[in-house]
């Protein structure tokens, strides 16, 4: 049982976590991911990591409720428990001072991007953080966003907030003013990576993006997670997830996540149906505590 | 003690030895092909009394038993089925436990036929001692009697043992390495205990609660167990030793990571790995529509398994119970070949699963949207005993043609779980990430930690990694006990 010492909203349909994990906070680095089960019959899910307290033994992850699992994790607050959290995940993103490094984060990946974007920060590196989102209301973490770069720049998708237009649109603006960019990450939507990949490939900047693919071990021991980079198969769980976007297939990212659309959108709206019961009765599970299985 | 047990012979009534080799093998009763092959219930059911004892009876009690001979552990199978003669059901199962620490899993799932059944006298002439199942039924005897002989353990030795993985290595070592005294606390990065007796083999061939009711044993017996530690990454072996303080560690991690054919098509959707299909569907319970966990809507869909050893075969009949129309194994060798267990070929013949024999994938097809629609095969033929002794499959030219799938799942093989020698550097590891071990004590590069079961051998057998963690216990008991590496 990992029990949650804080919930709170923190955009539409975004909510943070603070969980007592003491092993994984202790061992966090930025890029690195957990992941977990609700509850007896609850699938998998990796969520980014986005800070770590070692001292406090907690780590702070950032949900974005989009189907079944996420929606019901969304319904839990401070006290609740969950039944599993494995971590840290996956390798840490490589830390280099690169110079002058482009960050680029789609809603709810500036979360993800964050503990990052700090460290390349920390190591030296003149950050420019573009953080974009639908609209205003699920702008998400301005001021760490400012506190983790050298400059930022906020785009909503309708001009409701910050800038209008998308990430790459300011990205495009940077490279079109003649700025020298030494590096670029991407975190975010597989379109918004792709065509970050499309504009920085040509011009040789060394770009990393984080790859969502389904997962349900993450350590290497399924296959499900993998990635094609130009021939050959990686792994996103063990060999990411940050790769070189220079070689990712994106379709192959795009196609493969469809695999289970039917069933999760089959599953969430029988969730949304009778919500209530089923989040009372995943309450009722985890404050019995028990395990039934180890 | 228990040998006292034993009836001397002429209390048992027992019929000359002509009239009982004409007493012939019992036949263990199955579920029907047709209502297993719809659901995930086990397909053999059991032996019953009178049935155990009177295979026991066929036992001619040889001189020099071959059985034992050929039996990876030495279980004292002459003793115990004269045991099982004479009624003694419990003073058999105690004294299956002295060599086999999970016995009612290796009953079941042991390929007999190359073991203890192969090495039976009988099976020169006719059907050899029903070794397998009179194993199970000894041990499935005592769980149900709930009279379990727990053994005692040796008093507090303050030494304490971290072992990394709860497979049957893992779970084997526990028990022994706790029975001597020392506290002993097993880490496992999946969120259930078991290894691939829990992730891989099915339902239908092995019930979780068996190996449940095995992991429950051993929390009686004192052994503590951490779920959702990938030791490597949420903590290092050097963590476990300088930080946590435990003496030795075992690395009991198996030979967890799946090969891919390395043909073009493996990212159409619909193509799984053996271990991703068999983890969706029985670690997860994706079998069973009260969980969350997805996979491939099998229902009406045609289904091909690439492999012949008990995976794929474990695969394939999976397949078959979610559904499938089509369930067909395609394997590139003969089935003399098979490494699967002979019983399971032939449960998987009766439920309905096509062979593929001799053929091999050399391509995956797929539609526009990135879904699967068949595989491209040739037809093999066998020449010349490779280095294994078994003989190599050629392609044969021209022997081009499609199977439709809606699934492929490939069951060819897994290799070493990497996550634990790439943090560890001084931990040798050899040309496949095997982790070096020494035969007999089972001492890896870095003192003070060994290694054992399939990461050391490869993917092998339950009852091979059971003993290595036998082995590996009476090792590590050596060196805490001496204090020398
Ligand atoms: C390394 C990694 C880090 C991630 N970090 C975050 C994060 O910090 N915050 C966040 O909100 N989301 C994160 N995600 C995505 C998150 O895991 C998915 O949103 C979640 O699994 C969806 O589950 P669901 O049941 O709510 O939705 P579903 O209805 O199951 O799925 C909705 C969508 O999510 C994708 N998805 C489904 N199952 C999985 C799975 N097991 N793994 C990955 N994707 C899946 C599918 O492609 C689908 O399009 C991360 C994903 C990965 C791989
Ligand atoms: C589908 C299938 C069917 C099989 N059928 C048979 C059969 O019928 N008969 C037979 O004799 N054999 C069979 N086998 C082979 C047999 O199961 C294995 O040889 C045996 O389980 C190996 O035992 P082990 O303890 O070495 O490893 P495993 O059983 O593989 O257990 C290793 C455990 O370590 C955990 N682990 C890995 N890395 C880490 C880490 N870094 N930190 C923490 N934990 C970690 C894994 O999650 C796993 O739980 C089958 C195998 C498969 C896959
Ligand atoms: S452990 Fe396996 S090989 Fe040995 S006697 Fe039992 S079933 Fe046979
Ligand atoms: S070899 Fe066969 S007949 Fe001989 S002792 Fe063993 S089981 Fe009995
Ligand atoms: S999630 Fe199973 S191998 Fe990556």
């Amino acid at each position: 049982m990992y029990k949650i010492v804080d919930a709170r909203g923190v955009g539409l349909n975004i909510k943070q976590f603070v969980i007592e994990a003491p092993r994984i906070a202790r061992k966090h680095k930025p890029g690195q991911f957990i992941i977990l089960r609700l509850h007896e019959k609850g699938e998998r899910i990796p969520l980014t990591i986005k800070s770590s307290d070692p001292v406090a033994g907690t780590v702070t992850i950032v949900v974005q409720a989009i189907g079944k699992t996420t929606s019901l994790l969304n319904c839990l607050e401070t006290g609740d428990s969950i039944l599993d959290v494995v971590g840290p995940l996956g390798k840490p993103s490589e830390i280099e001072n690169y110079g002058t490094v482009v960050v680029l984060a789609g809603s709810v990946g500036t979360a993800m991007a964050l503990p990052t974007a700090y460290a390349l920060k920390q190591a030296g590196n003149h950050v420019v953080f573009i953080e974009g989102a639908r609209s205003a209301e699920m702008v998400v973490f301005e001021d760490e966003v400012r506190a983790a770069s050298s400059e930022a720049f906020i785009m909503t998708d309708d001009g409701s907030y910050g800038e209008k237009g998308l990430v790459t649109k300011k990205l495009d603006e940077l490279l079109e003013s003649g700025r020298m960019i030494d590096f670029v990450l991407a975190v975010g939507p597989v379109p918004m990576m792709r065509a970050v990949a499309r504009m920085t490939t040509p011009l040789g900047i060394k770009t990393m993006v984080s790859l969502n693919s389904i997962m349900v071990d993450g350590t290497g021991m399924c296959g499900g997670c993998r990635v094609l980079l130009g021939k050959q198969s990686k792994f996103a769980c063990v060999d990411g997830p940050e790769f070189d976007a220079s070689m990712v297939n994106f379709e192959v990212l795009m196609q493969r996540n469809t695999m289970y659309r039917e069933k999760e959108c089959a599953s969430l709206k029988q969730f949304q149906e009778n919500m209530e019961e089923q989040v009372v009765e995943l309450r009722e599970e985890l404050a019995a505590g028990e395990k039934h299985y180890v | 003690m228990s040998e006292n047990r034993v009836l001397p012979r002429s209390a048992m009534n027992v019929l000359p030895l002509k009239e009982r080799m004409k007493i012939l093998r019992r036949h263990m009763p199955e579920l029907d092909p047709l209502v297993r092959s719809r659901n995930f219930a086990e397909v053999n059911l059991g032996l019953n009394v009178l049935d155990a004892v009177t295979e026991a009876s066929r036992c001619i009690e040889c001189a020099k038993p071959g059985c034992v001979v050929d039996c990876p552990v030495g279980v004292q199978i002459k003793t115990i089925v004269a045991l099982i003669h004479a009624g003694d059901y419990l003073g058999a199962a105690a004294k299956l436990r002295e060599d086999n620490a999970l016995p009612a899993i290796t009953g079941r799932v042991c390929p007999q036929e190359n073991q203890c059944e192969g090495g039976c006298i009988l099976g020169k002439k006719g059907a050899p001692v029903a070794i397998g199942n009179l194993e199970r039924f000894v041990a499935d005897f005592e769980r149900e009697s709930g009279q379990l002989g727990l053994p005692a353990n040796a008093p507090k030795t303050g030494k304490s043992v971290a072992i990394v993985g709860s497979g049957p290595a893992g779970l084997s070592a526990a028990g022994d390495l706790v029975q001597k005294g020392h506290r002993v606390r097993v880490f496992e990065a999946l969120h259930e205990l078991g290894g691939v007796l829990i992730y891989g083999i099915p339902e239908f061939r092995l019930p979780k609660s068996i190996v449940k009711g095995e992991v429950d044993n051993l929390r009686r017996m004192g052994v503590e167990f951490e779920t959702n530690v990938v030791v490597g990454k949420s903590v290092t072996l050097d963590e476990l030793m300088n930080e946590e303080h435990y003496d030795a560690v075992f690395v009991a991690t198996g030979a967890g990571l799946p090969v891919f054919l390395n043909v073009p098509g493996e990212h159409f959707n619909g193509v799984y790995s053996a271990n991703e299909f068999l983890t969706r569907v029985n670690l997860m319970r994706a079998y069973n529509s009260e969980f969350d966990e997805p996979v491939y809507d099998c229902r009406d869909k045609d289904v091909i398994v690439v492999g012949g050893g008990n995976t794929a075969m474990d695969a394939v009949r999976t397949a078959r119970r979610l559904g499938a129309r089509t369930a067909t194994l395609v394997y590139r060798r003969s089935e003399a070949e098979m490494p699967a267990r002979k019983e399971e070929v032939k449960h998987a013949r009766e439920e309905g699963i096509e062979f593929y024999l001799l053929t091999n994938p050399v391509e995956l097809l797929g539609n526009e949207n990135g879904w699967l629609t068949g595989a491209r095969c040739v037809r093999m033929e066998l020449s010349e005993p490779d280095e294994s002794g078994r003989r190599r499959p050629v392609e044969i030219k021209g022997s081009e043609f499609v199977l439709p799938a809606n699934v492929v799942i490939i069951g060819v093989g897994t290799t070493a779980n990497p996550l634990i020698q790439s943090t560890t550097p001084d931990l040798a590891t050899n040309k496949h990430n095997y982790i070096v071990a020494d035969e007999k004590t089972l001492r890896t590069s870095k003192p003070g930690v060994f290694a054992g079961g399939d990461i050391v051998t490869g993917g092998a057998t339950v009852i091979l990694a059971m003993g290595a963690g036998r082995k590996a216990a009476a090792s590590i008991h050596e060196y805490l006990t001496r204090g020398e590496w």
